[in-house]
């Protein structure tokens, strides 16, 4: 539950203001970005995912060594997702 | 990805050692801990330690949050969940965690309703889903997870979510670090610093170890070569007699965290007086409550709750593995009676927690080698 996952914004979403779509290694899901409300945020920036909320906004190449280093995390890294599949916000 | 390459380099880390081993003085030894179980995780996979001088010893700290619950509240959560019509929700970390009657897993087997969340807006969502059931989310975790659980209570409150309370867990990193600073089983000559964690709290929290004792701390990332690089920082303000609070990880980290985060955890919890962690005892104001206001939301003021001290099993030694004074294998019941599919203590459960991360990974670490060698 502690892995931050990097998501990259890639739509709003009319549920909330508060929710944005993000796609993480392939998953689709909407986000609470409201603890960023300081941030400008845009469509194609990354963020660090924690539990359905963006904690920080970080750059495309941390996101990237992030995932890398994610994805050699093996058994929790793929539990997290498919948690995060799992998950359904609005 | 070139950028992995850099944090993981292997060429990158033996230079990064070398140095290391070069800002070591002859005849010192140090002893770092790392706070977060992140780190852990990291040290143990990596086998991190064998990169590392012998001079320099890591140990781990309180900083996982599954690790630090105690077998009350466990229980108290089972109480819930054994009540009429109540959906208990959390995250999957949690499932496993024996209390003093097994753990929820156990329970759900026996018929409880236990669900197993991602998010605490998804245990939102399954409250609004069940208007006739009442939905508790299982809250825990330090500064990283308590601004969600606050965010999640606000719209409870703004959408008039009446069914839906939130067992609040949260614990305070700043307040076990004192503890431990405070505690005379422990020498130690700096801390690296949590990631996540301050990703909220920001740099200057940690300004007291420095300031009061004397203690350089390092934020770091959970990439190998982030681990490394913060002990070397670490040795560096040893070396010139300084001792202040670094930032290895500013790429995630700013020096002042995150204002929204802290303001929404102000304004929808309270300090607790006290409270019980695991091994590690009553600790002053070192976790939160749900704040009078969102009272309506607070599992412990809509449920009467047995609120129990339940001593740990007597063979558990967690208390002294989340002190960093015992190494996961010194304990007794390791990997014997206690393995992550039967955990008899917290430590076992999360792959964060020091005995779990060993128990997977500990084939790398230099000291079982050692161990090994002198039986
Ligand atoms: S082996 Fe089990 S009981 Fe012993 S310290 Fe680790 S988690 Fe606790």
């Amino acid at each position: 539950m502690c892995l931050g996952i990097p998501g990259e914004l890639v739509a709003d979403a009319p549920e909330h203001p508060d929710l944005a779509v993000v796609e993480v290694g392939g998953v689709r899901r909407r986000i609470n970005v409201g603890l960023l409300a300081d941030e400008e945020l845009r469509i194609g920036d990354w963020v660090l995912v924690h539990v359905g909320f963006a904690l920080s906004k970080i750059s495309q190449e941390e996101a990237r060594a992030v995932l890398g280093y994610l994805e050699g995390l093996g058994r929790d890294y793929d539990d997290e997702l498919d948690a995060l599949r799992a998950s359904d916000i609005t | 990805m070139r950028f992995v390459d850099e944090y993981r380099d292997a060429g990158k880390a033996r230079v990064l050692a070398a140095d290391i081993a070069a800002r070591c003085e002859p005849g010192r030894r140090y002893t770092f801990m790392e706070v977060c179980g992140g780190h852990t995780h990291t040290i143990y996979k990596h086998g991190l330690e064998d990169h590392l001088p012998e001079q320099v010893a890591l140990v781990h700290g309180p900083g996982c949050p599954v690790c630090v619950i105690p077998m009350g509240r466990v229980d108290d959560a089972m109480h819930i969940a054994a009540q009429p019509d109540v959906i208990m929700t959390s995250f999957g970390d949690m499932m496993r965690v024996p209390g003093g009657k097994g753990s929820f897993l156990d329970a759900k087997a026996a018929g409880a309703d236990i669900r197993m969340v991602y998010s605490p807006l998804d245990a939102l969502k399954i409250a609004k889903l069940n208007p006739g059931r009442r939905v508790v989310f299982m809250a825990i975790g330090f500064e990283t997870t308590a601004p969600s659980t606050a965010m999640t209570v606000l719209r409870a409150a703004a959408e008039g979510v009446e069914n839906f309370s939130v067992f609040c867990n949260h614990v305070l990193i700043i307040p076990a670090i004192k503890a431990i600073l405070d505690s005379p089983d422990l020498r130690l000559d700096g801390f690296i610093g949590p990631g996540h964690v301050s990703a909220v709290i920001g740099c200057r929290p940690y300004e007291f170890i420095a300031r009061e004792y004397g203690k350089p701390l390092v934020v770091a990332g959970f990439e190998p070569l982030d681990v490394l690089q913060s002990v070397h920082m670490l040795l560096g303000q040893l070396g010139e007699g300084r001792a202040e609070v670094g930032n290895q990880y500013g790429r995630v980290v700013p020096w002042e965290g995150n204002r929204t985060a802290m303001e929404v955890i102000g304004k929808v919890m309270r300090l607790r007086p006290y409270f019980e962690w695991r091994g590690l005892g009553f600790i002053a104001q070192s976790a939160l409550s749900v704040a009078d206001e969102y009272a309506a939301f607070d599992a412990e003021r809509v449920f009467d709750l047995p609120g129990l001290r339940v001593a740990d099993p007597k063979a558990c030694q967690c208390g002294e593995v989340l002190k960093g004074v015992l190494k996961p294998w010194e304990c007794k019941v390791f990997g014997t009676a206690c393995t992550p599919e039967t955990p008899i203590g917290t430590c076992m459960v999360s792959s964060e927690g020091a005995c779990a991360a060993y128990y997977t990974f500990g084939r790398f670490s230099r000291e079982r080698v050692r161990e090994a060698t002198r039986a």
